[in-house]
This record gives structure tokens, C-alpha cells and sequence, in this order.
């Protein structure tokens, strides 16, 4: 069934789709509107789950940890700030093997304020041992949560993931979405059953304990096998979901347009969208450019990327982050898959910060850059910020 | 006259637990799980009972435990408990155990937030009146006087006229349905106060006085005798609140100085006697208002 709604509500809808059975929810813009619809669907009774009003995201967390390690399906959702007060617990929920899922409605950490969209938040927890989803439009927030419950709660991986949807742009813009039904979607996501859970119907246990030099290296190592095993299980569960609803997204990575291309550029979230038409557009003028749609930041697709160096001759990236006294997240990790001594040549573009609209000229003159360098053969410099005032002269 | 009750025998710690000797802790996790039984799902952030339970693979405890991070405990025993409700088991009790740094200072938000929402549950804060796991540092519940690593009372820092924090009259505010203070010192009326927390649907808040021999500075055979002369001198005196009307649980006949109390320990070394005759007027004041408490809620 057809329905036009935000990415915020196809977050909700996903949750409730998902049968979760415990919700921790504390607001803050731009992703309010998931926690608000969430409290109308369980009092409507729409919604079977016990609904948790904590008093800030820190205590969001902490709840689903908690509630999870009694084997309960867990959902919260965040944005900056709330995000950045959660580190402590993200890393906690993954060290711990708790198969949250979050959508997290991407916007800049703020000092001074914004409540604009980039994705300096979810960036600054690639680290936090979560799987990271971006989406490109609300459909795929929706498929994208429901798959991610059956990834996340799989015995081989038990990791949680975040499922990224760009602030505003997307968690408060309506599309037309498909609404997959409640029986379709029972039949393709069993309900949770971990290994190890509070049932007391085994002996006592202690969760979360104290883990001395002596193992905890070869736990973080079981840890990076959970991560690594999340690769086949994104390929294997999207196919699943294609079978039974028809939808994909090409897994880790989706090349767009790049067979025959000369020049590529990688992106993610809601910007993908423009830059397809821009690629559809540029494509029917002859211009030899493709796209990468990066869908998976954690696990990080590197034996997918690489393939780039044989696809191309240049690449761009564009970061709607930057990593002080760096770059681009994404370049930076993208560079490092395609390094070698054929590697193609690489460049980062910056753009998109603090609710900076991406259009479509922007990408236009990206991929004009990377056609003009590519006949040099080699970038002119590493970084360009996209659109700034005052920068240099090509971009105003 | 209380009725002395005996203590059910079954135990539910292992022996060879890594608390240190002479600890108040494992005296009152005995004590509260005799009152609980099997049936709990304890959460525990960081301090001393993280490490009192051992290293993993091993487990001092035989009952289902959590442990989390140092400020969360009142928000994972609302997850817990959210779980145990969506599950329909409706016979568990959760057991939130945190030191007193974790209750008073770091994680007063989210107890605070747990008692707010009405969470079904029972928090025992485990105050030995100092950040003792990581080696006697101040918190918001060392007495005034007491000397810490953080208030080391030398040439330039002088005593500072710290109270503990009122967490008790906190939490009244706050909305708990039952509240009660208990001691290492009286097993039987620990026991007897955690079992009617269980009696009680919403928040319950249960504020243990347990020594640490090592941060209080006294000979680790006097623990019970240390914490006993703590209610005998006012300076922790037991009551229970029931919806906000007080009723005290140890009414002491005659009641000794509180200099009694302060020269057992090490770490009150530094009080002058004038600063002895301020504690004691200061105790005096505190069960005074105590008692007119007590005196309103019968009323």
C-alpha cells in the first residue's frame, strides 16, 4: 500500500512493522517526529511495546541495554547532540552485543548552534563498533530498518546498527513509500531470539562483567569477526527482502552508471538522489561519469571500492563532514581501499555542512572537476569545499 | 520493640568474592538477597560491587546480574523492567545496586528520571560515603569532616563544611512509594525493610550504611561495631518512609556523643574538637527535624 509520508514517519512505521517491543524515546530535532508518532501508535494500540519516556538520550540507551539483555527488540532514535551524549552507551551496547537499531535523522554537531543537516554526528561514531546505514530516500529508511532488525539479530553478528536518514532533508520531507504488509513482514523477520538472554530459565549469569587483560583482546577480536560477518549478511539479507518485496539497493555498495565511466563519484544519504539525475542528465550529454552510492559505512565495503581502481580513471568523494586537521571521512577511508601503486588518482569534496543545500549544480560542477582533471591525469589538490564563500574562484 | 526475625539461611554469594576484607558490601548484598530471593535481576554500574562479583569467566553471585556504565543505573532498571513487562513476567524484581558517587553525584539524572516514570523497582544505594573503588575520593555523600584524597586537610585546605547530600529526602520529592534507611550493623531490620520495599508497586529506594575499612580508616574486624555506633550517635539514624509519612525503625534510648562515633575512624583524625562540638550540633539539628517528621506523620 502506497503512502506518502517523511522518512520520520517511515522510521516509526518501520518500528512498528518490526514488531520492537521496548522503546526508549527523549526528543530533539530533527528527529522528534519518529518518537512522536511512535507515542500515538502504541496509545492508539496500534502498537504492542512498552513505551519508556527517559530523560535523555544517555538514559535511551542505557534502557535498551537493559531491556535487550532480557531479550526484548529494541528501538530508539536520535540526532546530533543526542547522539554525541549517547557515546558512552553506543560503545557499551556494541561491546556488549546488544542488536539495537536506531535511525538517526543526520544533523551537525553543533558549538555555535545548528540543528541543520550534515553528518558530522553520525561520522563522529564510526568508531562506536555500530553498523552504519545511509539512505538515499524514505522508502529505503523503511526497508532499511526492517532489514537491519534481521541483520543486527542475527546469532553471527549480534551488533547494532544505526540507519541513517539526513536531517530534514529527508526526516521531514513526504514521498510516496510502500508500505509493506504486517504478515509479509512476520514472515521475513522472525522475532528476537538470542543465544544469551535473562530468561531464568538457565542458570545465572552475569552480564557485562569485568574482563581482565587475559580475554579482552580476543573478545575485541570476536568482535571485528561479528563486524566483518555483517558483509555477507547485508548481501544475504537484502536478496531475501528483494525476493519477498521486490526492493534492493545493491548491498554494501551500489555503482551507479559506472560501467563504461571515466570519472566517479562517491556519495552518501540524501544527496544520492540528485546526483543520480545529475548523472542521468550529464550521461545524456555524453559526459562519461558514474556514481557510488556509499550504503554501508560500518562494516566499511573496501573489496567493494576497490573495484574503482579497475571501473575509472578518477574518483571523487564527497564528505558532507570534516574531520578537523584531516578531511573527509569517507575519503579518507576510501583512499585507503584504493591505495596501490595503479591506484587511480583521488579527490575529496567537502560540501553540504550545516544544512547546505547540495544541488544539483554543485554535483554538476564536481563532475566537470573530475573531467577536467581526469584529462591532466592527475587532481590539482586534494580537498576542495564545495560552494564556500570567499573560497576559490571556480566554486562561487 | 521490633520482634527480632530470623534471617532466611539460604545464600546467594559465592565465598571467595574480591571484596576486601572487612567490607560492609558483601554483608549488604547477602542481607538484601535473603530479603529478595532468587528472583531478581540485579544492574550494577561502576564501583565496587563490579569488582566484589570477580572476573569473568567467574561470578560471585548467584543471581542474574547486569552491569553497565557509571551513570545509568536508574535508566537500565526502567529498560529491565520495560522488558520484563512486554514479556509478561510479572514475579521478577529488579534490583538496582549502586555505590553512593553513582547515586548521589553521576547518576542522580537518570535515578532521578527511573523514580519520575514510577519504575517498579528497588534501588539500594550503597553508601560507604566516598568514591572507594577507585580510592577514596570525595563524593556528594561524605560526611563533613571526613578526610579523602581529595580532601586531604593538609597545610592550605581546610576542612570543608561539606553535609552529605540529602538523598533521602531527595528521592521523597521525587515520588518514591517507599524509602527507608538500613545498616550493616542491624541485619534483621535490613532484611525486615527490603522485604516491605517489595510490598510496594512503583520506586523504591532503600539507602544502605555499609563501612569501608580501608576509606574510613579502622581496623577491619570493627566494621559492624563502627557502623553500629553510626546509629547509636544519630549520625545514621533508621527510618522508613512510606508515601512520605516518616517513621523511625531503630529508636535509640540513649544516645551516644558523636565524638564516640569519629574517633574510630582514621579519616575523621583531622576534626578539631571544636569542629566535633559543630557535628554534633549539626546531627542534633538534622534528627530533630527528623523526628518532627516522624511527629507530622502520625498526625
Amino acid at each position: 500500500m502506497m503512502e506518502v509520508i517523511t522518512s520520520n514517519y517511515a522510521a516509526a512505521y518501520a518500528a512498528k512493522l518490526s514488531r520492537v517491543e521496548v522503546i526508549a524515546a527523549y526528543p530533539i530535532t530533527p528527529q522528534t517526529s519518529i518518537s512522536e508518532k511512535l507515542a500515538e501508535l502504541v496509545d492508539s494500540g496500534e502498537m504492542d511495546a512498552k513505551y519508556i519516556k527517559v530523560e535523555s538520550e544517555h538514559s535511551a540507551m542505557a534502557a535498551l541495554i537493559g531491556a535487550s539483555h532480557v531479550g526484548a527488540r529494541t528501538f530508539t532514535a536520535t540526532s546530533s547532540q543526542g547522539l554525541a551524549l549517547m557515546h558512552e552507551n553506543l560503545i557499551w551496547a556494541a561491546g556488549v552485543n546488544r542488536p539495537i537499531v536506531m535511525p538517526v535523522a543526520a544533523r551537525a554537531l553543533s558549538g555555535p548552534w545548528t540543528i541543520w543537516s550534515d553528518h558530522s554526528d553520525v561520522i563522529s561514531e564510526r568508531d562506536a563498533g555500530w553498523m552504519q546505514f545511509f539512505c538515499e530516500n524514505n522508502q529505503e529508511t523503511l526497508d532499511m530498518i526492517i532489514m537491519a532488525y534481521k541483520i543486527a539479530e542475527d546469532r553471527e553478528i549480534m551488533t547494532p546498527a544505526m540507519v541513517i536518514e539526513d536531517g530534514f532533508i529527508l526526516s521531514h520531507t513526504v514521498e510516496a513509500v510502500d508500505m509493506p504488509l504486517q504478515e509479509e513482514v512476520d514472515d521475513f523477520l522472525p522475532p528476537f531470539d538470542p543465544e544469551f538472554k535473562i530468561d531464568f530459565k538457565s542458570e545465572p549469569r552475569r552480564y557485562a562483567g569485568v574482563l581482565a587483560p587475559d580475554w579482552w583482546q580476543e573478545h575485541r577480536y570476536r568482535r571485528m569477526l561479528d563486524m566483518e560477518r555483517g558483509k555477507e549478511k547485508i548481501v544475504e539479507v537484502e536478496r531475501d527482502f528483494k525476493r519477498r518485496f521486490g526492493r534492493s539497493y545493491g548491498g554494501l555498495v551500489e555503482f551507479y552508471r559506472c560501467d563504461d565511466a571515466d570519472v566517479a563519484l562517491v556519495i552518501a544519504g540524501a544527496p544520492t538522489g540528485t546526483a543520480k539525475d545529475v548523472v542521468d542528465e550529464m550521461r545524456d550529454r555524453g559526459k562519461k561519469v558514474g556514481l557510488v552510492k556509499l550504503r554501508s559505512f560500518r562494516p566499511f565495503p573496501g573489496e567493494e571500492l576497490v573495484k574503482l581502481n579497475d571501473m575509472v580513471s578518477m574518483v571523487g568523494v564527497f564528505d558532507k563532514s570534516y574531520t578537523m586537521g584531516q578531511g573527509g571521512a569517507f575519503f579518507q577511508e576510501i583512499r585507503n581501499a584504493l591505495y596501490s601503486p595503479d591506484g587511480v588518482p583521488i579527490k575529496n569534496y567537502i560540501g553540504g555542512l550545516g544544512g547546505r543545500d547540495v544541488t544539483k549544480k554543485n554535483i554538476e560542477r564536481i563532475f566537470e572537476d573530475l573531467l577536467a582533471l581526469n584529462k591532466e591525469g592527475k587532481v590539482d589538490r586534494i580537498i576542495d569545499w564545495v560552494a564556500l564563500k570567499g573560497g576559490p574562484g571556480r566554486w562561487e | 520493640m521490633m520482634a527480632k526475625l530470623p534471617l532466611p539461611k539460604e545464600e546467594y554469594l559465592y565465598r571467595g568474592h574480591a571484596a576486601c576484607p572487612g567490607c560492609g558490601a558483601p554483608l549488604a548484598m547477602r542481607y538484601t538477597m535473603k530479603a529478595l530471593g532468587p528472583r531478581v535481576i540485579m544492574n550494577v554500574p561502576a564501583g565496587c560491587t563490579a569488582v566484589i562479583g570477580g572476573v569473568w569467566p567467574r561470578t560471585a553471585f548467584k543471581f542474574d546480574m547486569m552491569d553497565h556504565v557509571f551513570e545509568s543505573t536508574g535508566a537500565v532498571s526502567s529498560g529491565i523492567r520495560a522488558a520484563l513487562d512486554a514479556k509478561g513476567i510479572e514475579d521478577v524484581t529488579v534490583l538496582a545496586w549502586a555505590g553512593d558517587g553513582g547515586t548521589v553525584d553521576i547518576g542522580l539524572q537518570a535515578l532521578s528520571g527511573a523514580v519520575d516514570r514510577g519504575t517498579d523497582f528497588i534501588y539500594v544505594m550503597m553508601d560507604n560515603e566516598a568514591y572507594m573503588n577507585t580510592g577514596i575520593q570525595c563524593s556528594g555523600s561524605t560526611p563533613i569532616g571526613a578526610w579523602t584524597t581529595t580532601t586531604p586537610f593538609g597545610k592550605k585546605c581546610e576542612i570543608i563544611l561539606q553535609r552529605k547530600k540529602k538523598i533521602m529526602e531527595m528521592m521523597v520529592a521525587n515520588g518514591i512509594v517507599y524509602g527507608a534507611t538500613v545498616n550493616v550493623a542491624y541485619p534483621e531490620d535490613f532484611v525486615k525493610r527490603v522485604k516491605k520495599a517489595t510490598e510496594f508497586e512503583g520506586p523504591k529506594f532503600i539507602h544502605a550504611l555499609s563501612p569501608c575499612a580501608p576509606g574510613w580508616r579502622v581496623d577491619t574486624a570493627k566494621t559492624v561495631e563502627v557502623a553500629r555506633l553510626a546509629t547509636q550517635t544519630n549520625m545514621f539514624p533508621l527510618y522508613e518512609v512510606e508515601w512520605s509519612e516518616y517513621r523511625l525503625t531503630k529508636t535509640i534510648k540513649e544516645r551516644k556523643p558523636v565524638s564516640e562515633y569519629l574517633k574510630t575512624q582514621g579519616r575523621f583524625r583531622r576534626v578539631s574538637e571544636d569542629m566535633v562540638n559543630r557535628i554534633q550540633a549539626m546531627v542534633d539539628e538534622e534528627y530533630e527535624e527528623l523526628l518532627r517528621k516522624v511527629e507530622l506523620s502520625k498526625g
